[in-house]
């Protein structure tokens, strides 16, 4: 059973103009999405920069406001409440955390390790300060740090090793949702593997689910269970990792995948044709998997575990569809 | 007969960085050859030296903080001598440049077409009228749409994309024989990345030039080298062509690296490779001996060499030390 659910978001910024100021348009930066999260697994929002990725992780812990939709947790409405003190929303705070892309700038330089991971802590249990000290110790452990690290600051740290506090942080207060937002994209081969494995391990001790957020095709492939691919604030294609790579279906998938570098030099030239061609059928294409407006279709279901944006095919269909539609938006 | 040189010799170059009064050495006793028509990447991680030597071999460290030694001779010529008025006639009209942010290399308060004629007007003496026709050239050449347009634009006006592709023109204007690319695709998305490392490899295919890609992604590498050089803390650890490289991977740091990429669809319950330890600073640098090793702790000291060099273990295959002869992975048996 979900116990997250995202049902319809919509994050609109308005862009305002003109002599008063007023608002001309909106940036849709989400326009339309659905997500159920079951826990101990993991899913995987890929997408290029702008594309709104981003967004919606920040939307469900709260650091965005929601325009329109409703994100449902354990059953409760929970929607732009994340910043809410109230004792009925306490348990969604504590159990939604988030991991960010730059591990320096989410600490607080001039605190401690032990008081950058303790703050999680004192908000939701009544710790002694030797119980407190003992978790973060735990806590260290899992992630691979020595203890004594906790009497240290943020900057005497590698960038591995403070993405792997940043780890430790968000698991502080037991959570059951981690929203990892480009957590590797600014390390090392090597230090991301590192970071990666920690992340599983958690997962496994714990039974955590993860929303994890990257542009990398790889790193997503090898964490997550299920995929969404968004582009243009809607997903294209959403299904189950082997779905989605080995039979992606939308053009806009397609063209993602195949821009991936290949590992291997000999067929290096094959690639290259095959990518021009999944790029000019990209262009060709493009009427046929985007409305008139350029906006992304509504997700069909394609197969048990797999859904795709395409074109709704039975005219009828496609006609209240579309009526609706309109009638939605005058 | 004279012996046919390479288009850029760098020969044992050494760049060391000031700390009080001591210098540490980030790239240390570095030697390479770039042809006329190929790409020569450098692979390695944060720290390695692999832009200092770029920005080594451009001359553009403070010469009160740096110390270099060695050559990189580009046409009979060590520019390590030159001093800075005759390096700006080598800059960008004979070794271009391509850095990684390509807001932070451009000019935000300059147009698109100044900033490209820019290098134009110091270098070559083409009146108004073909410095015109020569900046919309490149521009088509680099793949930017309605050039006429774009060229009154500023920076801040183009995508990512847009942009590295404004500074390849620039690093172009002047039709230099070298191209230094700095992590030319590493701030950019995969699809454009994907376009951008097509337009490298087809401009190396037009004018011939030589290109040195520095790069830490591997995919890069097997998309668009010839050649490929692997840095470890300040040294080559291995070079070899492309296909050697990746086929046959020899130095314990090369295997490693490939090692720990996330593969398709692998088993859920595979752990990534993980490289022992960390990267040392450069002051903490082991001096002596095999740089890896400390990454490598199962391996035996005997299997190191003292004073670790590159071998020529294949034609034009070379790797430093012998530990790859011995080397297995942790748990592994040899």
């Amino acid at each position: 059973m979900a116990f997250l659910e995202v049902r319809d978001l919509k994050v609109h910024y308005p862009i305002r103009g003109g002599v008063l100021n007023t608002i001309q348009d909106h940036v849709k930066a989400v326009d339309g999405i659905n997500l159920s999260i079951e826990s101990g697994k993991t899913y995987g929002l890929v997408g290029e920069s702008g594309s709104g990725k981003t967004t919606i992780g920040k939307t469900i812990i709260g650091l965005e406001k929601a325009t329109s939709g409703e994100i449902l947790y354990e059953g409760q409405k929970v929607t732009n409440k994340a910043r809410s003190r109230k004792e009925k929303y306490a348990n969604y705070n504590k159990d939604v955390q988030m991991i960010f892309q730059d591990a320096t700038s989410s600490m607080n330089p001039k605190k401690r390790i032990l008081d950058v991971m303790a703050e999680p802590m004192h908000n939701y249990f009544n710790y002694t300060p030797q119980e407190t000290k003992k978790r973060v110790a735990d806590l260290l452990e899992i992630v691979g740090m020595n203890a004594e690290a906790m009497y240290k600051y943020p900057h005497e740290f590698s960038g591995g090793q403070r993405q792997r506090i940043g780890v430790a942080r968000a698991v502080a207060s037991d959570p059951k949702l981690i929203i990892a937002d480009e957590p590797t994209s600014a390390l090392d081969l090597s230090v991301q593997a590192q970071v990666l494995n920690f992340m599983r391990r958690i997962q496994k001790e714990f039974g955590l689910s993860y929303l994890f957020i990257s542009h990398d095709l790889g790193v997503v492939q090898h964490m997550s269970d299920d995929i969404a691919i968004m582009h243009r604030g809607r997903f294209v294609e959403q299904g189950s990792k082997k779905a989605i790579y080995s039979n992606p279906q939308h053009i806009y998938t397609k063209r993602l995948l195949s821009a991936i570098p290949d590992m291997d030099p000999t067929t290096r030239k094959a690639h290259k044709v095959e990518r021009q061609r999944v790029e000019a059928s990209y262009d060709a294409q493009e009427t046929e998997y985007y409305d008139p407006k350029g906006r992304v279709y509504d997700l069909q279901p394609f197969d048990t575990d797999h859904h795709v944006a395409l074109k709704p095919e039975e005219p009828n269909v496609s006609l209240e569809n579309e009526n609706l539609e309109i009638g939605g938006k005058n | 007969m004279a012996v046919e040189r390479s288009l850029l010799e760098i020969n044992n170059l050494e760049t060391g960085f000031r700390f009080g009064d001591v210098y540490h050495n980030a790239v240390d006793d570095v030697s390479l050859t770039l042809e006329n028509n190929e790409i020569l990447a450098i692979v390695g991680e944060s720290g390695c030296g692999k832009s200092t030597l770029a920005t080594s071999i451009m001359g553009l460290h403070d010469p009160k903080n740096t110390q270099i030694k060695g050559e990189v001779i580009y046409k009979d010529l060590n520019l390590l001598d030159l001093n800075e008025k005759l390096y700006n006639r080598i800059r960008g009209n004979d070794i271009g440049m391509i850095f990684q942010d390509p807001l932070g290399s451009l000019n935000p308060l300059m147009t698109i077409f100044n900033q490209i004629s820019e290098s134009l007007q110091y270098h070559s003496d083409l009146n108004d009228q073909q410095r015109k026709d020569r900046v919309l050239e490149l521009l088509n050449q680099v793949g930017i749409p309605r050039p006429e347009y774009i060229m009154k634009n500023y920076p801040h006006e183009l995508s990512g994309g847009m942009r590295q592709r404004v500074v390849i023109a620039i690093a172009l204007a002047n039709k230099p024989p070298v191209i230094i690319a700095d992590e030319p695709t590493t701030a950019l998305d995969v699809t454009i990345q994907a376009q951008i490392l097509d337009l490298m490899v087809d401009i190396q295919d037009e004018t011939g030039s030589g290109i040195i890609l520095i790069t830490h992604d591997l995919g890069v590498v097997a998309e668009t080298a010839d050649r490929v050089a692997v840095m470890y803390a300040g040294q080559i650890v291995e070079e070899a062509s492309v296909e050697e490289l990746f086929a046959n991977p020899k130095h314990p740091y090369t295997r490693s690296l490939l090692n720990s990429i996330p593969h398709e669809l692998d088993d859920d319950d595979d752990e990534l490779h993980v490289i022992h330890g960390t990267v040392p600073s450069l002051q903490h640098l082991p001096r002596k001996g095999c740089r890896f090793s400390p990454r490598i702790p199962w391996i035996s000291e005997e299997a190191h060499e003292e004073n670790p060099v590159l071998h020529e273990i294949s034609p034009n295959h070379k790797v430093r030390c012998t530990c790859w002869k011995h080397f297995h992975f942790e748990g592994e048996e040899k």
